[in-house]
């Protein structure tokens, strides 16, 4: 058992920033309504330290509140895609020639009308993205980027043309769920055309999750914060892990 | 001006004379062509409007009917067909406009008389003609009512619901804040559709769609704003896509103030084939000229997908070229909001100082153009503390040169469309960091050796030397190189290559004659 609390200054003091907007106009009153809300979530104590009105009908808030809730650290199980540390490009390049023995066809997109190329271009764009380069540069990996707005039908027509071992779904818009659509048709395409287990199918996008993603029937999600050995990793492993059964 | 990059005089005229012949095969292709778009807006000048059951708009209709019968005759034109129709039937326009959405067929009907329909024609040219410049007036009035009034650069904010009544309550909201324009960002499809939906539309993702329908919602809301806070607040939209020039006369008829409008980004970050986006964009910037809206250039895309440091040159040649388009298109430097950004990795050492060098470069050598500049996007993350400090310093680079335009950051930009507060913070940063620094323009020079005035001569021999090989290769084949943006686009390949028309020996385009009258286009 190792129970946390947010910490502010001590240990367990439980103290947490808050900021919001409530549809009224600033004032005592709506100083007042926004401390009671934030009461009413269960914190202890809260300080409303900073109010301004945002228009005539609406008001910005700034408080921090204290609570008393906990949980136990030991007992949480992360949405994580892989626990072990990625491997490097090098090391991706080396793994496939030792494990897979050819080139891995790797095929990406941003699917639907979802018209983002940032996530897919940073996971595949030779330059790739923070000092992490992109699949396009590793020389044991074939990748194609079909950039945004493709269609599912169209990219798993051109995976299945250039014979991918891996398709990557990028997702950035979830706006009214369009992603949760997309990822789903995407994969009920695949199982109609019976093409389900040729591929290695990978979901990423700033707020897709390793959960959410296998729950729509694919191998693995990547969020926030994931760069292309990441990917790579997960991609040549599972094809090893797949050729060995 | 006074100078404080000392960029040589003569330097900088070769690389306009350099963007001046890059341009001209392309002018003589846009002077050759037509498009179905560019072909749907006239009509959309001439009145055309409405759609019908199954949501086809009546310039589309009207264009389909045409081809139908064959093709080719399109290179006449549309707009002879419509008026024909008009004075054929002695229909008003609104009433033929109902009758074409009800399965009325305008090719059914033999041409007439030719004189009648010039006739026609030419009260329908005055007619929008008069309505766009009425328009112009108004804004003129309401700036010189107001003037001083807004910011200096301007405060750009952008509101993305979907819902056009949502839009409405967010911008209002915004523009009390302090936003001087407002931007409704377009639905992510529809860029790539090849009409323009009708009617208020209150469904769509990441933004609201386009429509002269929703134009009037939002313009009639911002003009009530406008009176309360006595500031004119501007309107922006997007005429780019398949629909360029169609959004445009939308845009004029509406009294929209600015435009999203680049002569390139469609072909390379939308791949819509390269001679359809020349011909359209050269209409849709006519059309803007000539309703003085400002067009706003997207430079900032070239950074985003490259690295901003060592591509800096490709945003300064994307500047030169999307001016000379301008100025071929009848648009003056006053309306050329050519575009940049700031999107460097935030780790790189003296970065800062790389920006500042290249805003105040894009300041010295287009001086009279309202620059828009771009706030960080890329690097920005889920540390929202980290993205207020990085709109604070990028709003340091936009005040310090002098910028016209300012989008202004969203600390959450990498974690959701903007709350309501989201703004506020964002206007709150920029105000309080340009009042503060309100005359450091005016009283700041740099050392004339040091890092930012050797960053500006840097990045302006790159870009001439980028330029001179695009002239010496040509720009179609540049493009299908890949030069630009590090993209291949094959001169008959991305998408409304089909949409594209060669203007017969017959070519009827009454509103074009018009606008290149008015533009001092005809020679």
């Amino acid at each position: 058992m190792h129970v946390i609390r947010p910490y502010g200054d001590t240990m367990d003091d439980g103290k947490v920033q808050l900021s919001f907007t409530l549809p009224v106009s600033d004032g005592a009153r709506g100083r007042e309504a926004a401390r009671k809300l934030v009461l009413s979530w269960g914190f202890k104590d809260c300080e409303v330290v900073h109010s301004a009105p945002l228009s005539d009908e609406f008001s910005f808030y700034v408080a921090y509140g204290k609570t008393e809730s906990s949980v136990d650290y030991d007992a949480m199980v992360a949405d994580q895609a892989s626990a072990d540390a990625s491997m490097t490009m090098d090391e991706v390049n080396e793994y496939i020639r030792r494990e897979i023995g050819r080139k891995v066809v790797v095929v990406g997109a941003c699917t639907g009308f979802d018209a983002h190329t940032v996530g897919i271009d940073a996971i595949m764009n030779m330059k790739g993205y923070n000092h992490h380069y992109g699949l396009e540069r590793y020389s044991d990996l074939e990748a194609y980027n079909l950039g945004a707005q493709v269609p599912n039908e169209k990219l798993i027509e051109f995976s299945a043309k250039v014979n991918a071992d891996a398709i990557l779904v990028s997702q950035v818009v979830t706006q009214k769920e369009t992603h949760v659509h997309n990822m789903t048709e995407f994969i009920e395409l695949l199982e109609a055309k019976g093409l389900r287990d040729r591929f290695v199918c990978v979901a990423g996008g700033p707020r897709i999750g390793n959960k959410l993603a296998v729950e729509l029937g694919f191998d693995v999600g990547f969020g926030r914060g994931t760069y292309a050995d990441d990917v790579a990793t997960f991609i040549v492993k599972k094809l090893a892990e797949k050729k060995r059964l | 001006m006074r100078t404080k990059l000392h960029l040589p005089k003569d330097r900088v005229d070769y690389a306009r004379q350099l963007a001046r012949k890059i341009s001209a095969p392309v002018a003589d292709f846009m002077d050759r062509h037509s498009s179905v778009t560019v072909e749907r807006a006239t009509l959309r000048l001439a009145g055309a409007d409405g759609a019908n059951a199954d949501g086809i708009p009546v310039p589309n209709l009207v264009v389909d009917q045409i081809r139908a019968v064959d093709p080719v005759l399109l290179e006449d034109g549309a707009t002879i067909r419509y008026v024909n129709a008009l004075v054929k039937s002695g229909d008003s326009v609104e009433a033929l406009n109902v009758r074409i959405a009800d399965g009325f067929n305008v090719m059914s009907l033999p041409l007439g008389d030719r004189a009648a329909i010039e006739e026609k024609a030419a009260e329908l040219v005055l007619s929008s003609s008069s309505r766009i410049k009425d328009n112009r007036a108004h804004r003129d009035r309401k700036l010189e009512e107001f003037r001083d009034r807004n910011h200096k650069p301007l405060l750009y904010l952008i509101v993305a619901t979907g819902n056009i009544y949502e839009d409405v309550k967010q911008a209002k909201a915004a523009a009390e804040q302090g936003a001087d324009v407002i931007a409704v960002i377009r639905t992510t499809a529809q860029s790539l559709l090849d009409y323009v939906p009708f009617g208020p539309t209150t469904e769509g993702f990441g933004g609201t769609y386009a429509t002269q329908e929703n134009f009037r919602i939002m313009r009639a809301a911002l003009d009530e704003v406008c009176e309360k806070e006595k500031r004119y607040i501007l309107l922006t939209n997007y005429a780019s896509g398949l629909c360029m020039p169609e959004i445009a006369a939308m845009g004029a008829l509406e009294r929209l103030d600015m435009m999203l409008n680049d002569s390139m980004y469609g072909i390379l970050f939308r791949d819509i084939n390269m001679y359809r986006t020349f011909v359209d964009q050269k209409f849709s910037r006519m059309i803007n000229a000539h309703a003085g809206i400002i067009i706003n250039t997207g430079e900032d895309n070239y950074l985003t997908t490259s690295d901003a440091f060592e591509k800096a040159f490709t945003v300064l040649a994307s500047q030169f070229l999307n001016e000379e388009f301008g100025f071929r298109a009848g648009l003056p430097a006053k309306l050329q909001g050519l575009g940049h950004a700031f999107e460097m990795d935030p780790t790189i050492k003296n970065g800062f100082l790389y920006e500042l060098s290249q805003a105040q470069m894009a300041r010295e050598i287009f001086p009279e153009h309202p620059l828009k500049y771009m706030p960080p996007t890329k690097f920005m993350s889920g540390d929202v503390f980290k993205g207020l400090a990085m709109n604070t310093l990028f709003n340091f680079v936009s005040k310090a040169t002098n910028q016209g335009i300012h989008l202004l950051g969203m600390l959450t930009e990498a974690v959701h469309t903007p709350f309501m507060m989201d703004r506020y913070l964002a206007v709150e940063n920029a105000t309080y960091v340009m009042n503060s620094m309100e005359d450091f323009y005016d009283d700041v020079e740099f050392r004339k050796d040091g890092i930012i005035v050797r960053r500006a001569h840097d990045v302006l021999d790159q870009t001439i030397s980028f330029l001179e090989e695009v002239e010496a290769i040509g720009m179609f084949d540049s493009i299908e190189r890949g030069l630009f943006a590090e993209v291949k686009r094959p001169k008959d390949g991305g998408k409304g290559f089909e949409g594209l028309v060669n203007k017969g020996p017959d070519y009827y385009n009454p509103f074009e004659e018009n606008l290149k009258r008015e533009l001092g286009l005809v020679k």
